[in-house]
């Protein structure tokens, strides 16, 4: 019991973002239009795509003759780049759809 | 130095992907947004590279991090530039999927790590002093748990949406049976039991910890699968949306794992922004989340005693009628369906809409919030084919508009204009709001065949005396329209 209670201790200023976090998400997204619904579901995809990071330092600090590693880190950034700039670069593509048909 | 601009760079990106969320949610500045918080994510990840340090070292592997974010970047493009608009779900589900995998590949490198660690402490030259206080330490157990929930809710995500892929692609077929419910039960406390051991266990045995790792991975990528099986297809955005979200908590646990505020804010914000948008779904088909991850709507008993209901007469219409019907209306509404996105119709349909404009007809389409696969699937799809905003009605304004319409012309369309969901309580999707075409004058339903839609369910309108029904492909079927409305 009494390492969660450390464990919160010295990460409190993280729950503090946390928190302001989970409140902030909510407040963003209430009263979004339907129709804004999916490209809206796929930017945010993109945005947890922002888990590449993790990847990248998992693989930057790998011993360079640390081949389960390297083979996994590297697995994850490939799929954690194609989370991102695919994310991105669909979800630009159906809100571009949208401002052909405004003017 | 190095470091504080790292900081910076961080906060910058947490306030885009703030900015971003804000401005996707507003239709004028979304695809800003969009831009904003790629911006965010470039300078990030760019940031990470150059600058990160552990233990004052710089990272090092730079060689294999540039060519895996080389082949993810041109994976990534291709397939979002490739895949055809009618496509774009199962789409944002693979690369959830993909987002979730990657942080379970993180945790397996990160306890695998860990367990070095532990098992170096254990070997004769270590230091018996040092050895206690690392194990004693707090941190290395909440690190753990945090391994272990990034894992779980990543490989839950994971396998998920890649159920969730192949049931939009048809390629996965719904399947549930008696108990199934239990089996889930079982198999998630399994999975929590095993974890709760597994922190307690991992640095007196790390052998034995490393083996229980695997099998709860195992069992989370069991459970993904289990999870989203039973789920009809008409609820995939629902589920889509909360793996998204879950995905999100999964890169926050990252977050706390690395000490890093920028997958911390960025998997916060998008795992409760996707929770509210998972409700905000469920609302627009007056369904609780509960009812949908529980109920599984279609299997089972519900959807068989519905399917067996006596079935009466449909009655066909030719295309030369209907193109009179449609020609010889004054105001027309076109409801679009799933129909018309797997036939790739939108074009079609927006030539059709022309003809009849050019012979004085007033057309207008409806759009039911959750027609198609998911929420505003529609839109973007009509948006495609330069249907101009203006015509395109919301449900309320859709219903009030069917008792003075003359025709309306459904195109692949079937739980969402169901009467069922009205009139009759033990239907599956009893309490959906729908479009109520049964009030226009004449209706025309275009469908590949009878075959009930995605809840599985018959759908009494198409019996109904005031419907007649106009067999094939979308495309296929439009474009004939639009021929013989030319000569009428």
């Amino acid at each position: 019991m009494e390492y969660i209670l450390t464990f919160l201790r010295q990460h409190i200023d993280l729950i503090y973002i946390v928190i302001l976090s989970v409140f902030l998400g909510i407040e963003v997204i209430s009263r979004v239009p339907s129709v804004l619904h999916t490209p809206l579901m796929s930017g945010a995809n993109a945005i947890h795509g922002v888990v590449i990071i993790g990847a990248i330092i998992v693989m930057g600090k790998a011993e360079t003759d640390n081949y389960p590693a390297l083979i996994i880190g590297f697995l994850a950034v490939i799929l954690g780049t194609i989370n991102v700039v695919g994310g991105f670069v669909v979800t630009d593509r159906m809100l571009e759809m949208f401002k052909g048909k405004k003017k | 130095m190095g470091s504080s601009i790292l900081s910076i760079i961080y906060l910058i990106g947490s306030v885009t992907f703030i900015l971003g969320l804000k401005m996707l949610s507003k239709p004028d500045t979304a695809r800003k947004g969009n831009m904003v918080a790629a911006a965010g994510m470039s300078l990030a990840i760019l940031g990470t590279i150059f600058l990160y340090r552990v233990n004052d070292a710089p990272l090092h592997n730079y060689g294999w991090i540039f060519t895996g974010l080389a082949i993810g970047g041109i994976i990534g493009v291709l397939s979002a530039k490739k895949v055809k608009m009618t496509a774009m779900p199962e789409m944002v589900s693979m690369f959830n999927g993909m987002g979730g995998a990657c942080a379970a590949l993180i945790s397996i490198v990160e306890f695998d790590h860990l367990i070095k660690l532990i098992k170096n402490l254990y070997a004769p030259v270590a230091d018996d002093h040092l050895a206690l206080q690392l194990l004693e330490s707090s941190t290395s157990r909440g690190t753990v748990i945090i391994i272990l929930l990034s894992l779980i809710i990543g490989a839950v995500s994971c396998a998920g949406s890649i159920v969730a892929w192949g049931k939009l692609t048809g390629k996965v077929k719904d399947f549930s049976f008696n108990g199934q419910h239990f089996l889930n039960l079982g198999v998630l406390t399994l999975i929590v039991g095993l974890s709760v051991w597994l922190v307690c266990i991992f640095d007196t045995s790390p052998g034995t910890a490393l083996t229980v790792f695997y099998i709860i991975f195992g069992l989370a990528l069991f459970y993904g699968v289990l999870f989203v099986m039973p789920i009809g297809g008409a609820d995939m955005p629902v589920v889509i949306s909360l793996l998204n979200s879950f995905t999100g908590v999964a890169a926050a646990c990252g977050g706390f794992l690395y000490s890093n505020p920028v997958m911390l804010t960025g998997g916060i914000l998008v795992g409760s922004a996707g929770t509210i948008l998972t409700i905000l779904m469920c609302k627009a088909m007056n369904r609780s989340l509960k009812n949908v991850l529980i109920g599984s709507f279609g299997g089972g008993a519900a959807g068989a005693a519905a399917a067996g209901k006596d079935q009466g007469n449909y009655k066909e219409i030719s295309l030369n009628d209907a193109a009179v019907v449609l020609a010889y209306a004054s105001k027309v509404i076109i409801v679009p369906g799933y129909g018309l996105a797997v036939a790739q119709a939108q074009h079609a349909c927006h030539e059709l809409e022309k003809q009849l404009e050019e012979k004085g007809v007033e057309v207008k389409y409806a759009i039911h919030p959750v027609a198609g696969r998911m929420p505003g699937h529609m839109n973007v799809l009509l948006a495609e084919a330069d249907v101009p905003y203006e015509k395109l009605l919301e449900m309320e304004d859709a219903n009030a508009e069917f008792p003075t319409t003359d025709a309306v012309l459904i195109l692949g369309a079937n739980d969402v204009v169901n009467p069922a969901a009205k009139s009759d309580p033990a239907s599956p999707i009893y309490g959906m709001p729908i479009l109520e075409v049964e009030n226009a004058k004449v209706v025309i339903v275009n469908k590949r065949s009878m075959k009930p839609g995605y809840a599985g369910i018959e759908n009494d309108l198409f019996f109904q005396p005031k419907t007649s029904m106009l067999f094939g492909d979308a495309k296929k079927v439009l474009q004939e329209l639009l021929s013989a409305i030319k000569e009428v």
